[in-house]
C-alpha cells in the first residue's frame, strides 16, 4: 500500500493506506482521532468536517489521495481544555448543543469562515453553517456562539 | 399541580427501587455517585439531576459523579421517554438526598453529641455548635444506605434552594466541544472487531439466497454470519466491513416486499384499513344547544423520521453464555427483556450499558442495532462486535413516526359559538417499543430463523398520556364532545415513538380549526382561546406570549401571524407559541416566540434549549419532513431526498419561562411541538388566506389549498 504524507493538527503524518480510502476512515480507524464524526457518508450532513488547506470540508467521502501533502485540522486541532479556541470558550459560554454529536463538524465549519472573514455578519455564519446538519435545533445558540468567538477574537 | 397528600407516598420511581444506595453513594475521594436509571440523549437531564442531587445533599455540584444507567447496577426506571425524566428521575432523587442527607445528620449528632436540629451541611461538611464538624465521608461506614427509602422525608423549600431553579452549565457539554470520547460511536473497546448488516431496499423483503464468495475474500473479513433471513459480516476494520457488505449485497437474492400504501393518498390508506376503536373521552352537554352548521375538517400529518445525526450504534461481547451489551437505548432495562427473549437467554445473563448517542427524538434504531451487534457477537469469540447502520437504513428501516388523518365535526350555533365537538384519529399505533410484550419488537428477529412476527404498533394507555390521542381531549371549556381513536392493525410501514406521539397532529388539528372558528365570528383568536378556558395556568402562558410577541402586530402585507397552545399530553408542560412568518407561495418563519410552564424549571436555560430546540424542530417536521415512498420502497434515504431545516431557514426563537418553583417539575422536550406546528399554519392563514389542512406545509400544498378555495 502507498505511502500518504500530511499534516494533521500540526503534526506531520505519514500513513500506508489505499489512496481511495476516505480520510475520515484512516482518521477515526487507523489514527484514533475520533472528533469528526461519520453522519452520512455522502458529504451531506457535516458531522465529519475537518479543515483541509483552511477550507471546512467533508472528509467522509474524501480519499487519501486528495490528502497528500495537504494541511489537514480536526476538532482536536482547534484547541484544549487548557487552551481553548475561541469558538470552544464561546460554545460553552452559550451552553450551544444539545447532544452535540454535529458540533465537531460545526466548530470546523466555524473555524474556517472565522479564518477567512474575522468579523462576519449573523447572515454569513449562517451560510457558512447551511452544509451543517442539526436535528437538535440549537441552530440559533451555535450562530450566537460563533458571533460571540468573534467578538471576542476582535477585541482580545 | 399536587396538594400536599394525607399519606405521604414514595415518587414513583423510588416506589419501584427503594434501596437508597442503588441511587446516590459516598465515595472514599471525596464524591458523590448519583445514580439515575434514566439517560442523557441530549437534553441535559444528567446535570439537571446532578443539580437536584447537590442541592439536597449541600454538596457542590463538581463533587456529583453522575453513574450512566446499566442493567448491573442502577435503578430500573423504564425508558427515558415522555419527558418524564425531571419528573421521574428528579422527584426520586430529591426524595433520596433529602432521606440520605437526614439519615447522616442523625449519624452527625450521635457522634458530636448535638442535636441534629443545630447540624448544618455545607458542601459535605456537617458542622454544628462549638466548632463540632464531621463529612459525610468520614460517617459514610456508620450509615448504610443499603434500606429502603421511606415515605417521610422532606426535601428542602423551593425558596432555599441553591442549585435547581439556576441556569447551571451543563456537565457533558466541554467532552462534546473539546471532542474527549463520549459517544459510544467513538469508544475503542479493546480487540473491537466491526459489524455491518444486509438488509433489503425492498420493504418487507426477505432474504431467501446468498452467495458468500465474494465478501469472504474481502481482505480484513474475520466472518460472515448467517440466520435465516439475518446476514452480516463481521471484519476487523470498518472499511473492511463496508466492502465485504457491499461483496455480500450483490450475492443476496430477496423474496418479493410488501406492498406499501399511496404516499399522495395517506388518508385514503388510513381510513380503509381494519382499526382497533376506542372512545378515549366524552362530554355531555348539559344544556342541549341546537346546532345551525357543522364544520367538518380533516387533517392529516405524513410518517416522520427520528433521523438522527448519528446512525445507530451498538457494541456486545459474549462471554460463554454471558453477554455485555453498550447501547444508546433509551431503556436499558427494556432492551434487556428483548434480547432475553430472542437469545432464549435468563435476563441475569446480559448486561446492557448505556452510552450516549446522538439526539434520538423518540424510538430510532438504538435497540435495532443493539440485537445486531449482539448476533454478529455470536462468531467473535470473546472480543466485541461494533455494529453502526448506514445512513440508508437509519432513513429506512428504523421505526417512524406514524401518519396520521384526523377529522374534527364542529357543531356551530346560529353565532359560531361551539356547542357540539367530534374529532376522530385514524393512525397507526404510536409506540412499538422493544421490553413490554412476550414478542420481541427489535428488527433482526423478524428476520432470523427463528423468527417473530413484525410488531403492530399500539397505543399506551391514557394514564401514560395515550399515543394517537394524545392531546386529542380538548383542553378548552367545550360544552360537549366525543373523541375516538382508531388505531390501525395493519403496519406496511413500521411505526413506533416519535416525540409527542400524537400530540403533534391533534394540537395542529384542534388549534387549526379553533383558529378558523374565531375567524368566522371575527374574533381575535387569543381572546377567543382564552374564553374557553379556566385553568389559570393555560392562561397564563397564553397571555405571556401575546405580551411578548405584542400581539397583535399590526398587518403587513406577506407577513402573516398565527398563535398555537396545548399543554403537553393534557396534564405536563403548558406552551403557548406565536409564529410570524413571511410568504407567497414559499413559506418562511422568521420568528417564533414561546411561553412555557414546567412548573419548577430545575434549569432555566436547558429548559430554553429544549424549548428552542423542539420548536425549531417542529418548524423542520411542518415545511420540509415527509417519509416518502413508492409502492414498493422506502425512497427517502438520504438528506437529499429527506430535507430538514437548514441554518439560514432556522427562525428566532424567542422564549419565556413562567417560573413556578412551589410546583413539581415536568419536562420540556415535547411541550413545544403541537403549539408550533398550529401556529405557523395559522400564520399561513393570517398571510394568504388560506387553510393548509396536511403537513408538511409546502410550495405544493399552499397551491392545492389556494385550488380548492378559489
Amino acid at each position: 500500500m502507498p505511502t500518504i504524507q500530511f499534516q494533521l493538527n500540526g503534526a506531520a503524518m505519514t500513513v500506508e493506506a489505499d489512496p481511495d480510502q476516505t480520510l475520515l476512515d484512516v482518521l477515526r480507524g487507523r489514527l484514533g482521532v475520533t472528533g469528526p464524526h461519520f453522519g452520512c457518508g455522502a458529504g451531506e450532513c457535516g458531522a465529519c468536517h475537518v479543515m483541509v488547506d483552511g477550507r471546512a470540508m467533508a472528509s467522509c467521502d474524501m480519499p487519501m489521495w486528495s490528502v497528500v501533502d495537504k494541511v489537514v485540522v480536526t476538532v482536536e486541532g482547534l484547541g484544549t481544555a487548557e487552551q481553548p479556541h475561541p469558538l470552544q470558550r464561546a460554545f460553552v459560554s452559550e451552553q450551544a448543543m444539545q447532544c452535540g454529536y454535529c458540533v465537531s463538524g460545526i466548530l470546523i465549519s466555524a473555524a474556517a469562515l472565522l479564518k477567512r472573514n474575522p468579523s462576519p455578519t449573523e447572515t454569513e455564519v449562517r451560510a457558512a453553517l447551511d452544509r451543517n446538519l442539526c436535528r437538535c435545533g440549537s441552530h440559533n445558540r451555535m450562530v450566537r456562539a460563533v458571533l460571540r468567538a468573534a467578538a471576542e477574537t476582535a477585541t482580545s | 399541580m399536587t396538594m400536599p397528600s394525607p399519606v405521604p407516598k414514595l415518587p414513583v420511581s423510588l416506589a419501584a427501587n427503594p434501596k437508597l444506595s442503588s441511587w446516590v453513594r459516598f465515595s472514599c475521594e471525596g464524591g458523590v455517585a448519583i445514580s439515575p436509571g434514566k439517560v442523557e440523549i441530549g437534553q441535559g437531564i444528567v446535570t439537571a439531576l446532578a443539580q437536584i442531587a447537590a442541592d439536597e445533599l449541600d454538596v457542590d455540584i463538581g463533587r456529583i459523579e453522575l453513574i450512566r444507567a446499566s442493567t448491573a447496577a442502577s435503578p430500573n426506571e423504564g425508558v427515558t421517554s415522555g419527558s418524564l425524566s425531571v419528573q421521574q428521575s428528579g422527584r426520586a432523587l430529591r426524595h433520596v438526598c433529602a432521606e440520605v442527607r437526614q439519615r447522616f445528620l442523625a449519624a452527625a449528632s450521635e457522634r458530636l453529641g448535638v442535636d441534629a436540629a443545630l447540624l448544618d451541611v455545607d458542601d459535605g461538611t456537617i458542622s454544628g455548635p462549638g466548632n463540632v464538624r464531621t463529612s459525610y465521608w468520614e460517617l459514610a461506614g456508620d450509615v448504610s444506605l443499603d434500606r429502603d427509602a421511606t415515605a417521610g422525608a422532606v426535601a428542602k423549600p423551593a425558596a432555599t434552594r441553591g442549585v435547581a431553579g439556576h441556569s447551571v452549565q451543563r456537565v457533558d457539554i466541554p467532552d462534546k466541544v473539546f471532542a474527549r470520547p463520549r459517544f459510544i460511536h467513538d469508544c475503542a473497546l479493546p480487540d473491537l472487531v466491526h459489524g455491518r448488516v444486509l438488509r433489503p431496499n425492498l420493504s418487507g423483503a426477505r432474504l431467501i439466497a446468498l452467495d458468500e464468495t465474494a465478501a469472504r475474500a474481502v481482505p480484513g473479513v474475520v466472518a460472515i454470519v448467517r440466520d435465516g433471513g439475518f446476514a452480516g459480516v463481521v471484519a476487523d476494520s470498518e472499511a473492511a466491513a463496508e466492502a465485504a457488505l457491499k461483496a455480500l449485497r450483490k450475492g443476496a437474492t430477496w423474496s418479493g416486499g410488501e406492498p406499501l400504501p399511496d404516499e399522495d393518498d395517506l388518508a385514503g390508506f388510513l381510513k380503509s384499513q381494519p382499526v382497533e376503536t376506542t372512545v378515549i373521552d366524552t362530554r355531555a352537554a348539559a344544556t342541549t344547544k341546537r346546532a345551525a352548521r357543522t364544520l367538518r375538517r380533516q387533517y392529516t400529518r405524513p410518517y416522520i423520521a427520528h433521523a438522527s445525526i448519528a446512525p445507530s450504534c451498538a457494541m456486545a461481547r459474549w462471554d460463554g453464555d454471558r453477554l455485555h451489551v453498550w447501547t444508546h437505548s433509551q431503556g436499558v432495562y427494556l432492551l434487556r427483556a428483548d434480547l432475553a427473549i430472542v437469545l432464549k437467554l435468563p435476563a441475569e445473563n446480559i448486561v446492557v450499558e448505556h452510552m450516549e448517542g446522538a439526539g434520538c427524538y423518540g424510538h430510532n434504531a438504538a435497540d435495532d442495532v443493539a440485537l445486531d451487534a449482539v448476533l454478529l457477537a455470536k462468531v467473535a469469540g470473546d472480543r466485541p462486535v461494533r455494529v453502526q447502520w448506514s445512513r440508508h437504513d437509519e432513513m429506512s428501516h428504523a421505526p417512524f413516526g406514524a401518519a396520521m388523518a384526523i377529522e374534527i365535526e364542529a357543531e356551530l350555533d346560529a353565532d359560531s359559538e361551539i356547542v357540539g365537538w367530534r374529532h376522530a384519529i385514524w393512525s397507526n399505533g404510536h409506540a412499538a417499543r422493544p421490553g413490554r410484550a412476550a414478542q420481541p419488537a427489535l428488527l433482526a428477529a423478524t428476520e432470523i430463523a427463528n423468527r417473530y412476527p413484525r410488531m403492530i404498533s399500539t397505543n399506551p394507555p391514557a394514564a401514560n398520556g395515550g399515543g394517537g390521542d394524545r392531546n386529542s381531549v380538548p383542553l378548552y371549556d367545550l360544552p360537549a364532545w366525543t373523541v375516538m381513536s382508531h388505531r390501525l392493525l395493519t403496519m406496511p410501514v413500521r411505526t413506533s415513538a416519535l416525540r409527542t406521539l400524537g400530540g403533534q397532529g391533534n394540537v395542529f388539528a384542534i388549534e387549526s380549526l379553533l383558529d378558523e372558528i374565531a375567524a368566522l365570528r371575527g374574533e381575535d383568536p387569543i381572546t377567543f382561546r382564552l374564553r374557553h378556558l379556566q385553568d389559570e395556568r393555560a392562561k397564563d402562558v397564553i397571555r405571556a406570549v401575546a405580551r411578548r410577541a405584542q400581539w397583535k402586530p399590526q398587518k403587513r402585507t406577506g407577513i402573516g401571524h398565527g398563535v398555537g397552545f396545548a399543554r403537553y399530553k393534557n396534564t405536563g408542560a403548558y406552551c403557548a407559541a406565536i409564529a410570524e412568518i413571511e410568504g407567497t407561495d414559499d413559506i418562511r418563519v422568521r420568528r417564533l416566540t414561546l411561553a412555557v410552564d414546567v412548573g419548577e424549571a430545575i434549569n432555566p436555560d436547558g429548559v430554553i434549549n429544549q424549548i428552542e430546540g423542539g420548536a425549531i424542530q417542529a418548524t423542520s417536521w411542518v415545511l420540509k419532513e415527509r417519509v416518502r415512498f413508492d409502492r414498493s420502497r422506502i425512497t427517502s434515504t438520504s438528506w437529499t431526498d429527506y430535507p430538514i431545516l437548514t441554518f439560514s431557514e432556522v427562525p428566532a426563537v424567542d422564549v419565556e419561562i413562567i417560573q413556578r418553583p412551589e410546583i413539581e417539575p415536568v419536562g420540556a422536550g415535547e411541550a413545544a411541538h403541537g403549539p408550533v406546528t398550529a401556529a405557523i399554519a395559522n400564520a399561513v392563514y393570517d398571510c394568504l388566506g388560506v387553510r393548509v389542512r396536511d403537513l408538511p406545509i409546502t410550495r405544493d400544498k399552499i397551491i392545492a389549498a389556494m385550488e380548492l378555495a378559489s
